[in-house]
């Protein structure tokens, strides 16, 4: 039977793992522990509901609901002195829970303290752009539709941005496999040629690590060498390496292949 | 293969159009020698006046985010050198630091100094470079070849260290892989030594300039409130009148020992950035001169270690992997399946030469890391242009650009 091979998320997977393995968590504390991150947190909670919220890593993370965001933003940046968003984007929990997962990354430069506001929205809903409080999620949201097919609802250019207009799929989501899609392939084919030129062109091979055993022009053969350019055919002798050197090596002696006996059986 | 007829739909590349209201539209880029790489800007323009600016880009994208989602984390290592390739080992340095934060790791004290070592060489590189390509836009061929020459020095020291001269993945997680060659601080030091004469050359040649200070100064003023929220970081936002630089406010690795100047200006003009971009060699070289101290004091007092020890993590070094059983185990699974870091997530800027370089990083205890987020200044930098530009005039646009120091490989990752 063929391996079963998740469509959901087709990233590289660890071929091995201990079954009794127990991953450790990167610690959490409380928010107590840091007055400043306290304090800021109370003054969000006096406005919005705060779902969670922890200290990892010398950061706070805080996970609010997805139609306060405009709101707590704007709350972080004119009262708590939350001034820059340093990155904003989303992560795939697709073949989880059917949901993304969008962190903002906040800075405080006067505090000296980051805040990673989270939220969790379901699998075509859209979030609510805050390009209007911080000009640099113009970008960011841009790259998040990009990538992630999210929509930022009233932002004003909701285009791609690294990916082509014209282009289809979303290359972050884990269903999208790294080396691309059926489309992909032939993209750049039908754009510059057109499509009745794929026979000739054939699709782009993005495989970094294929090689075709019939062209001696790019692929070396070992074991197999022949000429650059030879008309490759199946029923090809090996070719015989010499591994010594001609005048022989002092107190080697060379390996006789002919006579030499292979011992094919195991339990010999 | 048969020849086959282009399809392209021709591209009026650097053709004007004329509209009904009289407004051009210029395409500058995407191969345009002053846009420091695949940078293509649609200027609408008013005579010669930018009425309307889109930056597109894209056109070096090769999705690094994805790929960190299928390498294992040291896999992922050099594949950083090639978003800032100008200054790579402060890429390789941001992402080593923000594994190491994520399994909680402590690097020994001489990796510690041989990474600030190489940080600052980089960023004396990155400054060099800048200095010398935006010279050139602006037709200062002297200061072009003055500076280059300078960063040859840099190079040849880097490459001496890692053997490579722009990708140098000469950082591992968890410290450095090999000790400087001998002849390092001997040479750095010569180097530096040279370098404030240098450096007043420089500042010779354009500080008094007639042409250089017409076309820096008042030009491209960034004000504070647009800087901070346009997400600029590093030079940009020191030039903008915010004194902010990580390595002073959040220090990592030895900067909280070390001392140095943050220059800051509130000019916010081409100018400024000038200004700070050769200050901060000045600074640099400060610091340097304090690394190496700090390593001649590593090396009196016997501390030797370069990586830290995790066996769980991180390889041990070679002559054990070659005598001890256990340890040549631990290393085939780290190379094989890679290291697992615990579950949870972090995000950790550094200053690179360009600003706030920052790694988000999810894991969910795998071999490969759930989701990688690279937050690379010149992105902010780039989209920046979109307001900076509109009311300026076309030969400001090479003079903007050239301060604002992007680089595509960091832009479009």
């Amino acid at each position: 039977m063929r391996a079963y091979k998740p469509k959901d998320d087709v990233q590289a997977k660890a071929y091995y793992t201990d079954r009794y393995y127990v991953a450790p968590q990167v610690p959490k504390q409380d928010v107590d522990c840091d007055e400043v991150f306290a304090a800021d947190l109370e003054a969000i909670k006096a406005k919005f509901e705060v779902k969670d919220a922890y200290i990892q890593v010398e950061q706070m993370v805080i996970y609010i609901n997805p139609h306060d965001i405009y709101g707590v933003l704007e709350l972080m940046r004119d009262e708590l002195e939350y001034t820059q968003l340093s990155e904003m984007s989303a992560i795939d929990w697709l073949a989880k829970d059917n949901t993304f997962e969008i962190f903002y990354q906040m800075l405080s430069m006067t505090k000296r303290k980051r805040i990673r506001v989270k939220y969790f929205i379901e699998n075509g809903q859209a979030v609510d752009s805050v390009e209007k409080l911080f000009r640099s999620a113009d970008w960011s949201e841009r790259e998040m539709y990009d990538m992630f097919g999210i929509e930022a609802n009233g932002h004003p250019f909701m285009k791609r941005i690294l990916m082509p207009y014209d282009w289809q799929g979303h290359p972050l989501l884990k269903t999208y496999p790294l080396e691309g899609d059926e489309f992909a392939a032939w993209y750049e084919v039908d754009k510059i040629y057109g499509k009745e030129a794929r026979d000739i062109i054939g699709p782009e091979l993005r495989d970094t690590a294929r090689v075709d055993r019939y062209d001696s022009e790019r692929f070396a053969r070992l074991g197999f060498e022949v000429p650059k350019g030879t008309e490759i055919t199946d029923d090809m002798e090996p070719t015989v390496q010499e591994y010594q050197e001609d005048g022989g090596v002092f107190l080697i002696r060379k390996v006789d292949k002919e006579s030499s006996k292979v011992i094919d059986d195991p339990q010999r | 293969m048969a020849q086959v007829k282009n399809r392209l739909t021709p591209f009026f590349e650097n053709i004007t159009f004329d509209r009904e209201d009289n407004e051009l539209i210029l395409n500058f880029g995407p191969q345009h020698p002053s846009a420091h790489g695949q940078l293509r800007l649609m200027l609408h323009l008013q005579q010669e006046q930018i009425v309307k600016a889109h930056p597109d880009v894209g056109y070096l994208h090769r999705g690094m985010e994805k790929m960190a989602e299928n390498m294992i984390y040291n896999e992922f290592m050099p594949t950083t050198d090639r978003m800032d390739y100008i200054a790579s080992s402060s890429n390789n340095y941001g992402f080593a630091l923000a594994v190491e934060k994520l399994i909680g790791l402590e690097v020994p004290r001489r990796a510690k100094v041989i990474r600030m070592l190489l940080l600052e060489i980089n960023r004396l590189m990155s400054h060099l470079f800048w200095l010398a390509t935006t010279a050139l836009d602006i037709g200062a061929m002297t200061v072009f070849l003055f500076a280059f020459r300078e960063r040859e020095y840099l190079m040849d020291i880097i490459e001496g260290y890692c053997g490579a001269r722009l990708t140098h993945a000469a950082i591992r997680i968890g410290g450095v892989p090999l000790d400087i060659q001998d002849d390092f601080l001997h040479q750095l030091r010569v180097f530096l030594n040279k370098l404030p004469q240098n450096i007043k050359d420089y500042e010779d040649l354009l500080d008094s300039n007639r042409i250089w200070r017409m076309r820096m100064e008042e030009v491209g003023v960034i004000p504070t409130e647009m800087a901070l929220s346009w997400g600029c970081t590093g030079p940009m936002l020191r030039a903008s009148g915010v004194a902010w630089d990580i390595r002073k406010e959040e220090p990592y690795e030895l900067y909280d020992e070390v001392e140095f100047n943050v220059p800051w200006s509130d000019k916010g003009d081409n100018f400024a950035r000038y200004r700070i971009y050769m200050e901060e060699m000045r600074e640099s070289a400060k610091i340097l001169y304090q690394c190496i101290e700090m390593y001649e004091k590593c090396e009196k007092d016997g501390q030797t270690e370069l990586m830290a020890h995790a066996p769980k993590y991180i390889s041990a070094p070679k002559l054990d992997i070659m005598t001890q059983n256990y340890s040549l185990m631990q290393h085939f699974v780290l190379v094989t399946q890679g290291m697992r870091p615990p579950v949870g997530e972090v995000y950790v800027p550094t200053e690179s030469p360009k600003g706030e370089l920052g790694f988000y990083i999810n894991s969910q205890g795998g071999p490969y890391p759930y989701r990688l987020k690279l937050r690379a200044p010149s992105f902010w930098h780039t989209g920046i242009l979109t307001d900076l530009l509109p009311g300026h005039y076309i030969p400001d646009v090479v003079s903007i650009i050239g301060t604002t120091n992007i680089v595509f490989g960091e832009v479009d990752r």
